[in-house]
């Protein structure tokens, strides 16, 4: 026990190394898109605008945050496990070593979880310089590094399948790209036609939408999404140690 | 009475450092090791000599679980590679022939990396990173990014890195490339010294005269399969002791082999006098071109 919480340790280790060094690069990198969201969407194109009786604005932070932690989370672990892999190679290194899938696995998926949150810390505090969210409980990080985790498990599953660096890119325009426009980030559900909402809701992104949505406008908490989301998070989790036994050829 | 009791439970019975039963991997479309058997005693030097693409890596990956068998097996200390890869683990150090640093990171901090895996308590993890830096003189670039280093400074970094935790058996997939001679010649004290003490090594290498040099037994693979092994005065005794080297019209050197110089010598009476030949001790050089039918390069790199 007391050796896998080390192991974990020493393999997010690295990534925390690479991660201090670079801090500021890296702050920057993650909070342009975000940013120009947030311009973009919530000051230009949603100025006076209400959905679900609140200003548009308030309606989408939220969705920007749950899009950020997505993003951030399944690039950051996604990407730097894929170039340790298949570049680097350093990755043989941890294979060889005395350490169990357990602890490779959730290792190399902190690192996304750890700049996921530090990102939607930073969004929030921008967004909250536009616009002061009505409510904020609890139920908010706790949604929020759910989604970071899920997210994050995911990269590591893509990480250990690619073969190619265009397998990694593949995944995120077919996969990545489309949930973040079609999950309930930028427009309310209701104004989506019957057809696709069932769509919609098979996209995790979708359900973390709702948790941080709801946790921040003070509406009905969806515990029903809360635990949608982590049917997510425990089945990509599964599925990473389906991977790691595949990435061993 | 008591011993036969321990015998049946396993535990006198020494266990092989290495032992391949039956080994077969194939990719797509090649098959990289074909049926291979093979079992290596404890404190053993093993040269594993075969030309480019003979299947010695994957070999080595198969044995150290980075590659999965397509049937066959191995296991190593006792230990069956597949269904108990965390004990196999605890006891191999592995030299890749690829450079598997994180690049990220300095020299430094990929050592202690590798300390930390291989749970090398804190308080001599520091120790024992600084000797082995300074036994292959890389105690000034400790700081640099990995990236920075040259070629040779990697691979002396990378043999320095797999001594970490002191293995009991060690796999050196082509360790000395690039090297220069002052290095070599400790990487291969170190290797004699190692051996001396009870460490089994597993060693690839294109430079023959190196495993002439260290290993008490070598096997030769060509195409996936075992064509020879044997300690390397054997192997000679093999093709012959004597070899006639001939420099055929100034072009093309050709080679005879002889069971002894006298036999040698008269056939160099026959030659016709435009050809130039020598006669010399046959080396496991010569074993290894006769039997893979190529002639390794002096120089072949990695
Ligand atoms: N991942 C892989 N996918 C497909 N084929 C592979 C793979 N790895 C090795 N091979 C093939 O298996 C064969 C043996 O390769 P291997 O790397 O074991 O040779 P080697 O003896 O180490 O050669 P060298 O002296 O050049 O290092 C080669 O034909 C190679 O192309
Ligand atoms: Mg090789």
């Amino acid at each position: 026990m007391l050796e896998t919480l080390q192991d974990i340790g020493t393999v997010v280790w690295v990534d925390l190394r690479f991660l201090r060094r670079n801090l500021t690069k890296t702050m920057a990198l993650t909070l342009i898109a975000p940013v120009l969201y947030l311009l973009a969407f919530g000051y230009g194109l949603g100025r006076g605008t209400l959905v679900e009786g609140y200003s548009y604005l308030d309606f989408v932070i939220p969705g920007i945050i749950a899009l950020t932690a997505m993003t951030t989370a399944f690039n950051t672990s996604g990407l730097k496990l894929h170039v340790d892999r298949l570049f680097y190679k350093c990755f043989d290194e941890t294979l060889m070593a005395p350490v169990s899938p357990f602890s490779i696995i959730v290792g190399k998926a902190l690192i996304g979880v750890v700049r996921g949150l530090m990102s939607s810390a930073a969004i929030l505090a921008v967004a909250l310089a536009f616009s002061p969210l009505p409510t904020m409980n609890l139920l908010f990080p706790l949604s929020l590094v759910l989604t970071c985790f899920a997210f994050s498990f995911l990269g590591v599953i893509v990480a250990l399948l690619a073969k190619t660096h265009q397998d990694m890119t593949l995944f995120m325009s077919l996969v990545i790209l489309p949930m973040s426009f079609l999950s309930g980030t930028f427009f309310s559900l209701s104004q989506v036609p019957d057809a696709l909402i069932a769509v919609l809701y098979a996209s995790p992104l979708t359900h973390a939408c709702l948790c941080l949505r709801a946790s921040a406008l003070g509406q009905p908490f969806p515990w029903l999404s809360l635990a949608v989301l982590m049917l997510f998070g425990a089945a990509f989790f599964g599925l990473c140690f389906v991977a790691l036994k595949k990435a061993i050829r | 009475m008591v011993s036969k009791y321990l015998h049946q439970r396993g535990y006198w019975a020494v266990e092989k450092a290495i032992e391949i039963h039956n080994l077969t991997k194939r990719y797509k479309d090649v098959c990289a090791v074909e049926n291979l058997n093979l079992s290596i005693e404890n404190g053993e030097i093993f040269g594993f000599l075969g030309p480019n693409g003979a299947g010695k890596t994957t070999t080595i990956r198969a044995l150290t679980g980075l590659a999965k068998p397509t049937s066959g097996s191995v296991s190593v200390c006792g230990f069956n590679v597949a269904s108990e890869p965390e004990k196999v683990k605890r006891v191999i150090g592995v030299v890749q022939q690829h450079f598997t640093f994180d690049l990220d990171l300095n020299l430094r901090e990929n050592m202690e990396l590798h300390a930390r895996l291989h749970h090398i308590p804190k308080n001599i993890r520091r120790q024992r990173i600084d000797e082995l830096l300074e036994f292959v003189s890389l105690t000034k670039q400790s700081e640099r990014l990995v990236e920075d280093l040259s070629g040779g400074m990697k691979k002396a970094a990378m043999i320095a890195r797999a001594l970490l935790h002191q293995p009991k058996i060690i796999f050196l997939d082509e360790p000395t490339v690039g090297l220069d001679v002052q290095i070599r010649r400790r990487m291969w004290d170190l290797i004699r010294k190692l051996s001396r003490s009870g460490t089994t090594i597993f060693l690839t290498t294109h430079y023959i005269e190196e495993a002439e040099a260290l290993c008490s037994r070598v096997g030769i693979v060509n195409q996936g399969h075992l064509i020879a092994l044997g300690s390397p005065s054997e192997l000679r005794g093999q093709v012959g002791l004597a070899t006639v080297e001939m420099l055929v019209g100034g072009e093309y050197t050709r080679y005879e082999h002889f069971v002894d110089r006298q036999e040698a010598l008269a056939y160099m009476q026959c030659l016709p006098s435009d050809v130039k030949a020598v006669v010399r001790d046959s080396s496991l050089e010569d074993v290894f071109v006769k039997l893979t039918g190529k002639k390794v390069e002096a120089d072949g790199d990695a």
